[in-house]
């Protein structure tokens, strides 16, 4: 049935520039220099990571900022096999949700530090709840990869 | 809950690839099916909703405008609605509160994606902030693992009985698919199959995830008296309900998953549901991940949390069970996203008027349909009955 019919390729490129506003421009600023930070809200008391200009429950200002710690621990993780356009690292590879100490919600980022073709080590090291590290970028640009990921404290 | 609103007809395509036609003609098919199924002409229509995935799916932007002549909108009052995956639930609500509100005596609603002719993957991955997530996004499939990873180790359900419950998902969808003319996948699979698929995202194999698919669906809404009027056994719109959550996913809590819940509640409360797994007689639930559908059964109250694996692995949810879930084959046998979560609606339709044909359960009165949208942020649930 397809081939009766004919198809045309097209490609759609499009240039953005996004602004990140004053709140994320200073968590960005923060990571080029090695410091992970957050806001607190003061009605609930929540610490968001990435920090936000606003309580998402409370939708109240927050205007306190907080440093947290370079380190947490996993929530959930999966081992993605997949290849897809855009992807920024070549499969297999582990993302995670990381609730990084001191805040109080969950954390995208890699994982990594280990042999990953290996299953025993990867469920091992992987339980959700163990406990992870930052590793820092030797380059930094003020983005989210300036952290390169995290990996297993042993 | 405002005027009494009744569907009196829908169609859909054959889902699939649909190289053979465009875009529009898609559409039209659809839309032209629903009519024939009412028995009206588009002289009867008042006005029109439609709703799809993010332009980049297919490349053109603002489809009301392509799709103008297709939905039979020249010279009448259009609606666009998109809230990614939950578009087919959105768009019927809408429908709903147009004639609802005594506005409009019959609307038609229209949902429709030709996944084939885009990339869904990176689409779906430009769903997340440009700063923070997207670099981890991984698709769909990366955040519904994880999601489906954290349920699991919440409620303490061990890995090997995950996996059992998820290959009996894949495997009872892939047998109710063959019963349905529409289905993208009409193939049977077994549960070696599916455990031995390759791995997307670990645990997540590629059978316990859904195609991409081209396809639309048309859904028709009336007042209670032009549905009596026109339609000899009309679905009664019973009860609705939607919630959103925080954007970021690391916010809020997927195990539990407030959006769902509340949806759910919501719709309960206005069709005066207070057992769901005794007074529904079907549901099609947004499934395009067997490990989430079982999310789905804890927080629609189906079972109670974490139990959703010993209910499936009893056969609670199969087509002769307590509460045969997706009848249909599902969303993991066929989505054209924009058209799924309104394919799910009119599956549920189809089910309480007595017309689903081989995937009819037999004497069905009240049927739940559902879809999800965004990275597990919004969730919508329409309820419909035989009586009003």
């Amino acid at each position: 049935m397809a081939k009766e019919y004919r198809t045309m390729r097209n490609d759609v490129t499009l240039p953005y520039q996004w602004a990140l506003g004053k709140t994320w421009s200073r968590f960005f600023d923060g990571l080029k220099d090695g410091r992970i930070q957050g806001t607190k809200c003061a009605g609930c008391g929540r610490v968001y990571v990435p920090a936000r200009s606003f309580c998402p429950v409370c939708f109240t200002d927050t205007t306190q900022w907080v440093d947290v710690k370079p380190e947490g621990k996993i929530l959930t993780w999966t081992l993605v096999r997949e290849k897809y356009l855009g992807q920024v690292q070549e499969p297999p590879y582990v993302v995670a949700l990381i609730q990084l100490d001191g805040s109080d919600c969950g954390f995208s980022h890699f994982i990594g530090g280990f042999d990953l073709s290996d299953a025993g080590q990867l469920k091992r090291k992987l339980k959700t709840g163990a406990k992870v590290k930052a590793v820092w970028s030797p380059v930094r640009n003020a983005d989210i990869r300036d952290i390169t990921c995290f990996v297993p404290v042993e | 809950m405002g005027n009494a609103v009744a569907i009196i007809g829908t169609g859909q395509t054959k889902h699939g690839r649909r190289s053979d036609v465009c875009y529009p003609d898609l559409v039209r098919e659809a839309v032209t099916a629903a009519l024939e199924d009412a028995g009206i002409t588009l002289k009867d229509i008042d006005g029109i909703v439609l709703g799809t995935m993010p332009s980049m799916m297919e490349g053109v932007s603002s489809t009301h405008f392509y799709f103008a002549e297709a939905m039979g909108s020249v010279g009448k009052p259009v609606l666009k609605v998109e809230t990614c995956g939950s578009t087919g639930q959105s768009i019927g609500h809408c429908g709903f509160f147009w004639v609802a509100s005594g506005m409009a005596d019959i609307v038609l609603v229209v949902g429709s994606e030709k996944m084939s002719e885009g990339d869904g993957q990176a689409t779906m991955t430009t769903v997340f902030d440009p700063f923070f997530q997207r670099t981890f996004a991984a698709g769909a499939p990366g955040v519904f693992t994880m999601q489906s990873m954290e349920w699991m180790y919440r409620f303490k359900i061990p890995e090997e009985k995950g996996r059992e419950a998820a290959a009996r998902i894949s495997v009872s969808n892939h047998d109710n698919a063959m019963d349905n003319p529409h289905a993208h996948i009409r193939t049977r699979v077994t549960m070696e199959d599916v455990k031995n698929a390759r791995i997307i995202t670990y645990p997540v194999r590629l059978l316990d995830v859904c195609p991409a698919s081209d396809g639309a669906c048309a859904v028709i809404f009336a007042t209670g008296e032009k549905a009596r009027k026109i339609c000899r056994k009309p679905a009664w719109i019973k009860g609705l309900g939607f919630r959103g959550e925080e954007f970021f996913y690391g916010e809020s809590d997927k195990a539990i998953w407030m959006s769902a819940t509340e949806a759910a509640a919501e719709a309960y409360r206005q069709a005066g549901i207070r057992n769901p797994l005794k007074e529904l007689d079907v549901a099609e639930i947004y499934n395009p991940f067997t490990y989430q559908e079982m999310i789905f059964y804890e927080c629609f109250g189906f079972c109670p949390r974490g139990e959703a694996p010993d209910y499936v692995l009893k056969g609670t949810f199969l087509k002769d069970g307590e509460l045969p879930c997706c009848p249909s084959g599902g969303t993991l046998c066929s989505n054209p996203i924009g058209a799924t979560g309104l394919i799910r609606l009119a599956e549920a339709a189809l089910q309480v008027t007595g017309k689903a044909g081989a995937r009819q359960v037999e004497g069905a009165k009240l049927a739940l349909s559902h879809a999800m949208g965004g990275v597990d942020q919004f969730n919508g649930v329409t309820i419909v009955g035989s009586e009003l």
